[in-house]
């Protein structure tokens, strides 16, 4: 890395956004905040006396607790909100919303929002630095982060990798900063599923789409399911979660197509005997689990970052 | 007494006369007359040399949003606005609340009117209320002054009553306005469907879902004779059809919006909702096969689609934000790039812009030969400005087309031989 390079992002909106030098010191930051979850006192006085909201207008406990535990790792004061767009019909917008937190004067605003390009809305609107838990189907950066900080961690590198992403991409945010990640850092990524789940220019993004799961998983490094759904707001995407688990779950003779040291991937929550084969979700090729563990060690990396990559105040 | 007005120096462009040439365009008590021999002492000439003297231009396609969202615009801001734009006449929609499906709203909106900045043609719903279900009193809004029907800002569905619509406007002396829409197909869609599109994570409407009914409404006007014209077509696909339709002698009109030739999808980047329209913007390849059909015919007009909204409306979530964007103050200069890429000639954009949405809303204008009403535009093709947020007169601000430098614009604006706007 280039010894002037220096961290500039005040918000993180996605990974499109990030030069391949930003992904590397991001993950390198991780890793050394990643040592911390390991200690008997997991916490460090880094943003002590910062005050974090956690604003969720998705469910989500899953993100939502890693970024919290992410925050009290780092000593911030975290407070969660768990917003319903039902305030928005009661006649308060998202910006009257955002002023109002404004006024108390929080240093950071992790936001999950289920309209892409919410946190772009927000960020010239307030002075607190606003970091993407999820936007809609744009993107969801700190899952994009943490899936490419596992991969690093069980390949060694992050390029010249074959990534195989299968199911839903078109209402994926995961798939999109996966797909943005793993091309930046010189990797490739080859898409599979229905038609129904693929959109349109996707390829304009550096992902390729193959005809069959067969081809994507095939000689891949990595091969990531996403969670499918059978239907959206009465869009029809598939006749059937079994069909789908037939035609394009993974499962082990699957991955017998695969380079023998392929890891398997999903952002969670997982449907079993869907997406994912149980006995490869729960396999020895699955690294699910090292996915969660590093997602809080990414969150605390994005904390830091985002406040300058300064020590709060120390008391 | 006599009012005698003599702009003098000008070129005169009258497609419906033939005419481009420098000279004197005389009008008194509001008329276009011949050049009189005798000027009188207190005759008014203003000298408009360097500039383009036209018919009025008409919009065919404009929301003043009054009755109801007056806070957005006003039948009096809204003409306004259409005076700084050199537009000395509007033909506006029917989606105000009320719904303009029934003699009084007619009335109210032609009262209004009376006294402002430019002529004001309402365009009555197809259905009441707009709903879709039952066709509205056409006779009887025929009456207090429509010029058409359209249940625009929403697609006739049923394609029964969209028959029966047509078959009871051509009795009436009326035609029918299609907002061209498939619902199936578009429905939670905020962009076009492409590249930009699934970057951005934003669901998309395919050109298809315009199309398709262009393709059923072509169908709906030969077989029942009804004059149809296409409200705002933004796509490669509906010109096809378009040009086809008119090739076999189908009764049909069609209109674009200056977006649509100016803009792409990308101008979406950002999740800019100025940028929100329904119809979307299309691709590169829509926008170019737009300003293919403005030169050769198959388009007869540029309307605005002028839809005021405020930030209440547009500073929201992509998504949520309301679709439109005003136009009736930008639409010449942007209309005027096309000339000077040569794309159209100036008599092509006057015919655009004046005589053929003359004909086809029946209304007097886009002439100026000696006897037709005085609506005249002076243009000064080479006026250069940049269009900012301070200088906007309606009174909402949702123009993608802020801080863009612009070429050309309004000098003089008559309407009825009285001058409504000045540069
Ligand atoms: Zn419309």
């Amino acid at each position: 890395m280039n010894e002037n390079y220096q961290f500039k992002h005040r918000h993180i909106f996605g990974i499109e956004q990030m030069s391949s030098e930003d992904i590397q010191f991001i993950l390198q930051t991780a890793a050394s905040f990643k040592e911390i979850s390991n200690r008997p006192i997991k916490k460090v006085p880094t943003l002590r006396g910062k005050t974090i909201i956690n604003l969720f207008y998705e469910p989500s406990t899953r993100t939502r607790l890693s970024f919290e535990i992410a925050g009290k790792r780092l000593s911030a004061d975290t407070f969660n909100i768990s917003a319903s767009t039902s305030s928005a019909q009661k006649g308060e917008t998202l910006i009257d919303t955002v002023r109002n937190m404004q006024a108390m004067n929080p240093d950071i605003i992790v936001m999950r929002h289920s309209s892409s390009g919410a946190p772009n809305l927000i960020a010239n609107k307030i002075n607190a630095s606003i970091i993407n838990a999820g936007d809609g189907a744009h993107e969801h950066p700190s899952q994009g982060l943490l899936d490419m900080m596992t991969v690093l961690e069980k390949k060694q590198r992050l390029d010249g990798l074959k990534i195989a992403i299968i199911g839903d991409i078109t209402h994926s945010r995961v798939a999109r900063s996966d797909i943005l990640g793993f091309t930046r850092m010189g990797s490739e990524v080859y898409l599979a599923g229905p038609a129904t789940f693929i959109p349109p220019g996707i390829e304009k993004m550096g992902a390729k789409v193959c005809n069959s799961v067969a081809e994507a998983v095939t000689d891949a490094d990595v091969v990531m399911a996403l969670r499918i759904q059978k239907e959206r707001q009465n869009d029809p995407l598939i006749p059937s979660l079994r069909e789908y688990a037939i035609r394009y779950g993974i499962n082990n003779r699957l991955l017998g197509l695969a380079k023998d040291d392929v890891v398997v991937m999903h952002p969670g929550p997982i449907n079993r005997g869907v997406e994912l084969n149980p006995d490869v979700a729960d396999g020895k090729r699955s690294v699910i689990l090292d996915q969660v563990t590093n997602g809080v060690a990414v969150r605390m990396a994005l904390l830091y970052l985002v406040m300058g990559g300064e020590k709060g105040s120390e008391g | 007494m006599d009012e005698l007005l003599v702009l003098e120096n000008g070129r005169i462009i009258d497609p419906s006369s033939g005419v481009d040439s420098v000279g004197s365009l005389w009008i008194k008590n509001g008329k276009i007359v011949d050049a009189e021999d005798f000027v009188p002492s207190d005759a008014r000439r203003i000298d408009v040399h360097g500039c383009w003297v036209v018919p009025g231009l008409i919009d065919m396609h404009v929301h003043l949003r009054d009755p109801g969202q007056e806070y957005k615009e006003n039948v009096e801001t809204g003409t306004n606005a259409a005076a700084a734009g050199g537009i000395t006449a509007v033909a506006c929609m029917p989606n105000t609340t009320p719904v303009n499906d029934c003699a009084e709203v007619t009335r109210y909106v032609l009262e209004r009117a009376q006294g402002c900045r430019a002529r004001v043609y309402p365009v009555g719903a197809v259905s009441r209320k707009s709903a879709g279900k039952e066709i509205a009193d056409y006779a009887e809004m025929k009456d207090a002054g429509i010029v058409g029907v359209t249940d625009d800002g929403l697609p006739v569905i049923d394609s029964q009553l969209m028959r029966r619509a047509m078959e009871y406007a051509k009795s009436h002396g009326l035609f029918v306005m299609s907002h061209s829409e498939e619902y199936a197909l578009s429905r939670g869609g905020c962009m076009n469907e492409g590249e930009v599109a699934t970057r951005l994570g934003l669901k998309g409407i395919p050109n298809a879902a315009e199309s398709i009914m262009v393709f059923r409404d072509i169908a709906l006007a030969e077989l029942t004779g009804c004059h149809v014209h296409f409200s705002h077509i933004s796509t490669k696909e509906s010109l096809d059809l378009i040009r086809q339709a008119k090739g076999r002698g189908a009764k049909v009109s069609a209109e674009t919006s200056p977006h649509y030739f100016t803009l792409t999808d990308k101008a979406v980047e950002g999740y800019n909702t100025s940028a929100k329209m329904n119809p979307p913007l299309r691709s590169e390849e829509d926008r170019q096969a737009v300003i293919e059909a403005l030169a050769d015919g198959t388009l007869d007009a540029i309307a605005t689609d002028h839809a005021p909204h405020t930030e209440l409306e547009k500073d929201v979530e992509f998504d949520l934000a309301a679709n439109g964007i005003i136009g009736l103050e930008t639409s010449l200069s942007l209309s005027l790039e096309l000339v000077r890429e040569k794309k159209i000639d100036p008599a092509r954009l006057v015919e655009l812009m004046s005589v053929r949405p003359a004909q086809i809303l029946g209304v007097r204008g886009g002439s100026l030969a000696p006897g037709d009403v005085a609506d005249v535009t002076v243009i000064d093709p080479d006026a250069e400005f940049t269009y900012n947020v301070n200088m906007v007169v309606s009174k909402s601000k949702n123009s993608p087309f802020l801080d863009r430098a612009l070429k050309g614009r309004a000098k003089l604006t008559i309407v009825d031989g009285r001058v409504v706007y000045q540069l």
